[in-house]
């Protein structure tokens, strides 16, 4: 980097900072996401919330989402083509917290060809009522099998009970055979 | 039979399953690197249990979390279990959750209602 260049790097990452700040972000992450970072994000984000006298529920629920979302991560994301800076198992992870909300939110490629099953999934979620996803759930734990990489399809039924929220999800095209794939979900802060 | 003593960590329960002094015992934190690979010596020592299970056990959950891949692990055990008490063993599960924590009971409630197994919700402070 020459000089000129340097300055427009260190602006960038101001601008940078003022909008993690804009957007409320505590915690973003770009990359591998593995068992090790599982356990140090959810315990960095235990520790703050428990300094800022977090409510338990509100603790435990975002402890729960965050651990889901970061292992739906590990467990499917996709690799994109096989000389680029994207591998399989990665993916962006940001936390953000609002004054009534808090925000997690995942990124990852995927393969086109899994949009249809994954928005068909998702959207039956949504679909649900509390009694309704406890259903589904009680029925995947009983007749859903573990897939190789651990996966027990309970991830998102998990994340909308824990949360009361819908999941919000949005798919953007990367090129003919892969998108990147966009999940946020809500925890409210007030009980 | 021998006796499966395993340390909590902060991603995996303490296990302790004791036939000779009737010790059977699952809590703390559950969310292993690999559930299937943590949970099959537990599941494969009940089955051998089950060939010579004491007349009476009293089998007690005290998680505190548990991820979703656990969950489906944790319905493997009660269902071993389950059989048990089919073949005419007398079983009692104990589902220990803190008092404030709802989901903690609703899962146990959900297991209970799931597999066909005398079972007892227990709330504790802590």
């Amino acid at each position: 980097m020459d000089k000129s260049n340097v300055k427009g790097f260190l602006e960038f990452v101001y601008d940078f900072y003022r909008s993690m700040k804009a957007h409320e972000i505590t915690l973003v992450y770009e990359g591998e996401i593995t068992h090790q970072i599982t356990k140090a994000f959810t315990s960095l984000t235990e520790s703050n919330m428990a300094k800022e006298s977090e409510s338990n529920s509100v603790q435990k629920k975002v402890f729960h989402v965050m651990v889901e979302c970061l292992q739906n991560i590990s467990k499917h994301a996709d690799s994109f083509g096989s000389d680029d800076f994207l591998f399989a198992g990665r993916g962006i992870f940001m936390v953000s917290k609002g004054k009534n909300d808090y925000h997690v939110t995942t990124g990852n490629v995927i393969e086109n060809d899994k949009i249809e099953e994954l928005t068909e999934m998702l959207d039956h979620i949504n679909s649900l009522d509390k009694d309704g996803l406890k259903d589904l759930y009680k029925n995947q734990m009983k007749e859903g099998r573990l897939s190789e990489k651990g996966g027990a399809g309970l991830g998102f039924i998990d994340i909308a009970r824990k949360t009361n929220n819908k999941l919000d999800f949005h798919f953007l095209p990367i090129d003919e055979g892969s998108s990147f794939f966009l999940l946020t979900s809500s925890i409210s802060r007030i009980a | 039979m021998e006796v499966i003593k395993i340390k909590g960590t902060d991603d995996t329960p303490t296990v302790i399953l004791d036939k000779e002094n009737g010790i059977f015992e699952i809590s703390g934190r559950s969310l292993p690197e690999d559930v299937t690979t943590f949970y099959e010596p537990i599941l494969s020592w009940l089955d051998d249990y089950q060939e010579e299970a004491n007349a009476k056990t009293v089998f007690s959950f005290k998680l505190v979390y548990f991820n979703t891949a656990s969950s489906k692990l944790i319905l493997d055990i009660l269902m071993k279990l389950e059989d048990m008490h089919e073949n005419g063993k007398e079983i009692l599960i104990k589902w220990f959750f803190p008092e404030d924590d709802e989901d903690m009971q609703e899962a146990g409630e959900e297991y209970a209602d799931i597999v066909d197994v005398p079972f007892e919700q227990v709330s504790y402070n802590f």
